[in-house]
């Protein structure tokens, strides 16, 4: 037996004794997911359970290195866990933005003081973070960000606004792009910094989605003093200062790239089976066909689309662990998944006809398709839109000329 | 199981690019067109590619075959795509190929397989009565008389038809039109006197023929696979098909999208690059998505034929509507983004145009698969 297969049938045995049956539903979503961070409380004993069992051997984040609370293991190895667990439809043990953003970005620009600090917290589900990117003259053009950052000696002084920081009201820390520099060209200008989000001067206000409902929030800093050391060393400021983009360009690039093999089509709420719903709700002709021809051809054409995609997932990830890595083509994973992600919310909208456009007394039900269906239309905005994805592809990997 | 070339694949896929651009590119196509050939394709060509062990690609060593299997089929069958090479590869070496190998007897192995390896014998399939593709609407007769059958009845668009020297017919030994149990696959010499062969000049210049076969008497020796269960065996050789000619329209989207973005990084207008607008990038960048996702969609497809041929039919399906609607967008992209240029014949960009259009209707188009998709999943 190979090592590879050696650690697969460890690892099937050890999914086996450890994951509860209730975490085998394979439905993460962002309401039942395993966050931590300070304020978390466990929604069931099994979630605790499982993600207990995970902790114990680095498999909160498998390929972190072990003395940062990782497991240590090779891309193979974590392609094995990923297959094993998705046999049994397990969740993750815990999702947040510190496993899936911040973790990279310090793997790969923190210095070792910084990474035993904010690392292991990530791995223990002990601090949660939030992205400050957004403010509300810099979108798409994220770089003309104008959040000041100035340097009193041993602190940093912060002053402006974030918006769309998902969930600051409930996590610990940010990780912020702030300009340091207001004479440098824009890019040159930008640090990286990581803030406490219980520093004296922050403050959170939540903004309202066209469904009512929002993980979003503002974060205002008016004064807010950032230490330069925590005892030993420059601590929150990530890569040089004034090279912040460097760091934010390559951590984007790696969410882009980090879109799960999970259908775009079938992974957000609802019914999983289009057609199957379709069936049961608009009916059967005598041909055995869905009652409606047009939408039929809708559904199919998407669930091709949706399975090319999954595939094209699959074929990324294994060039880039056989050393082709994805580069600027994430972007094409980013587009291709979000407007899937909008189709299949649409769809749904549209098999469900006027009954699924009735909302309750007290208005969009969270757990309603609506809901799923208005927050969707975000998903070409946030993280660079599908505009500014194209942009990427047409310079970067197609190498088109700039005007 | 990897969803990359292996090494060996690779090394097939630089050996073939390397030579087809050089024997067999663009302008060696427009020659045979030119020149009216009438087998549509060089011979010469044909026996070079059987000796580099290309015409038995699919065909176990046992048989002199290369056994390089489906995925290296359609690694050689993108490279045609992308120089569009015209050849006997699809019919005989997939099509053929696949009926005798997988359903043959061990007699017909042995008759027929090393005649496909070494070049000399085409073979060509014949399964639609009509302009569009009904695998399951099979009137063509072949009513059972004494210890034989005879055979009467037309086939229309038979890909290769007017060179092949062996037709596989699907033909009806009982039941009505539509009806999937009742057809059974003849293998036949179409030399017979009783086999009228039409070539069908096609908008894409390769060749195809109508055959008409008028009381052709045949015997229990000339079946291939079972008697009125041929509909599972068409299934399967048409799924080989079907991720095959994906693989060749997955390369031509390629190469007329790669011949696109080169023009639109040289040509100028308003004193700049076409590149350089916004309006052409998008469009561009999407394109190229699309043909990220047939790249994919294919080698799963040609992966599975390999794997686990009985379950590959819905998988063949899915990869055949995606690379035809990418080679379409692909090719009218093409035509848009050179403006005038694109339409004449000068430029390449129109044949691939041409066509990516016949082997889209080849097998059933995207709308056909998008049909059987739902069907299959009860919508």
């Amino acid at each position: 037996m190979s090592d590879l297969e050696q650690f697969r049938a460890e690892t099937r045995a050890w999914l086996a004794e450890s994951c509860p049956q209730e975490m085998r539903d394979g439905d993460i979503t962002a309401e039942n997911q395993c966050w931590g961070g300070r304020q978390w409380e466990f929604q069931s004993d099994a979630q605790k359970r499982w993600f207990e069992a995970a902790l114990e051997k680095g498999y909160t984040v498998p390929t972190w290195p072990k003395e940062y609370g990782g497991a240590g293991l090779t891309a193979d190895e974590a392609k094995v866990l990923t297959e094993e667990r998705d046999r049994i439809n397990a969740r993750k043990p815990l999702s947040n933005f510190g496993i899936s953003m911040l973790g990279p970005a310090l793997l790969a620009f923190g210095t070792h003081e910084q990474k035993l600090m904010h690392l292991g917290g990530i791995a223990r589900g002990e601090i949660r973070w939030c992205q400050g990117y957004s403010e509300p003259g810099a979108g798409s053009d994220l770089a003309s960000l104008k959040s000041k950052c100035e340097d009193k000696g041993d602190h940093w002084l912060i002053n402006g606004q974030k918006v769309w920081t998902s969930n600051a009201d409930i996590s610990d820390w940010i990780f912020c792009l702030v300009r340091t520099d207001f004479d440098a060209p824009k890019h040159k200008g930008i640090t990286f910094i990581l803030i406490d989000m219980a520093s004296e001067g922050i403050s959170v206000k939540p903004i309202v989605l066209i469904s009512g409902h929002s993980p979003f929030c503002e974060t205002f800093f008016d004064d807010v003093k950032v230490p330069k050391a925590y005892g030993e060393g420059n601590l929150s400021v990530v890569g040089e200062v004034n090279r912040g983009w460097d760091v934010a360009k390559n951590l984007l690039v790696h969410e882009r790239g980090m879109l799960g093999t999970m259908s775009p089509l079938r992974g957000v709420k609802g019914p999983e089976n289009l057609g199957g719903y379709a069936a049961e709700e608009i009916g059967i002709d005598d041909l055995g066909r869905l009652d409606d021809p047009a939408l039929r051809q809708k559904i199919a054409e998407a669930e091709i689309d949706d399975w090319a995609y999954t595939l094209t997932v699959e074929r990324m990830n294994d060039e880039a662990n056989a050393g082709n890595g994805l580069g600027a083509k994430s972007s094409m994973l980013k587009y291709a998944a979000s407007e899937l992600t909008k189709k299949g919310s649409e769809l749904r909208m549209d098999i469900g006809g006027t009954e699924a456009a009735t909302i309750g007394p007290d208005g969009i039900e969270y757990d309603s398709l609506a809901n799923t269906w208005l927050y969707n239309r975000a998903y070409s905005i946030l993280g660079g839109t599908t505009e500014v994805q194209l942009n990427i592809i047409s310079k970067r990997v197609l190498e088109l000329p700039s005007a | 199981m990897s969803l990359i070339l292996t090494e060996e694949q690779e090394m097939l896929q630089d050996a073939a690019s390397g030579f087809l651009t050089e024997n067999a590119p663009v302008s060696a196509f427009r020659e045979i067109r030119d020149s009216k050939n009438p087998d549509g394709f060089s011979r010469e060509l044909w026996k070079e590619m059987a000796a580099m062990g290309w015409a038995g690609i699919i065909v176990d060593e046992q048989y002199g075959g290369s056994e390089f299997g489906y995925v290296g089929a359609g690694v050689l069958a993108e490279q045609m795509g992308r120089n569009l090479t015209a050849s006997p590869f699809f019919s005989t070496s997939v099509l053929g190929a696949t009926a005798v190998q997988r359903y043959g007897t061990a007699e017909q192995k042995d008759q027929h397989l090393g005649s496909i390896c070494d070049g000399s014998s085409l073979f060509a399939l014949a399964v639609d009565e009509g302009p569009r593709h009904r695998p399951e609407h099979i009137e063509f007769s072949a009513p059972q008389s004494g210890n034989g059958y005879i055979l009467s009845g037309s086939k229309t668009f038979v890909a290769d038809g007017h060179v092949a020297d062996k037709l596989i017919i699907a033909a009806r030994t009982s039941g009505e039109a539509n009806d999937p149990s009742g057809i059974t696959l003849f293998l036949v010499d179409a030399s017979a006197a009783e086999i009228e062969r039409t070539h069908t000049p096609m908008v894409d210049s390769r060749n195809a023929a109508n055959v008409k076969i008028d009381g052709l008497e045949v015997t229990g020796d000339d079946i291939l696979g079972e008697v009125d269960k041929g509909y599972e065996a068409l299934e399967g050789i048409l799924s080989a098909g079907r991720a095959i000619l994906g693989a060749e329209m997955s390369g031509s989207s390629q190469q007329a999208f790669a011949i696109t973005t080169d023009y639109l990084k040289e040509r100028e207008q308003f004193g700049q690059k076409i590149g350089s607008f916004q309006g052409l990038q998008h469009r561009a960048a999407h394109l190229a998505t699309e043909i990220e996702m047939t790249k994919s969609a294919v080698l799963k497809s040609l992966q599975l034929l390999d794997d686990d041929f009985e379950s590959a039919s819905a998988t063949c399906s899915m990869a055949k509507a995606k690379s035809g609607m990418t080679a379409q967008l692909s090719t009218k992209e093409a035509i848009q983004m050179h403006g005038g240029i694109g339409v004449t014949d000068e430029y390449d960009v129109g044949l691939y145009f041409k066509r990516v259009h016949v082997a889209q209707q080849m097998f059933g188009d995207a709308g056909f698969h998008a049909d059987r998709l739902a069907k299959r999943s009860g919508y």
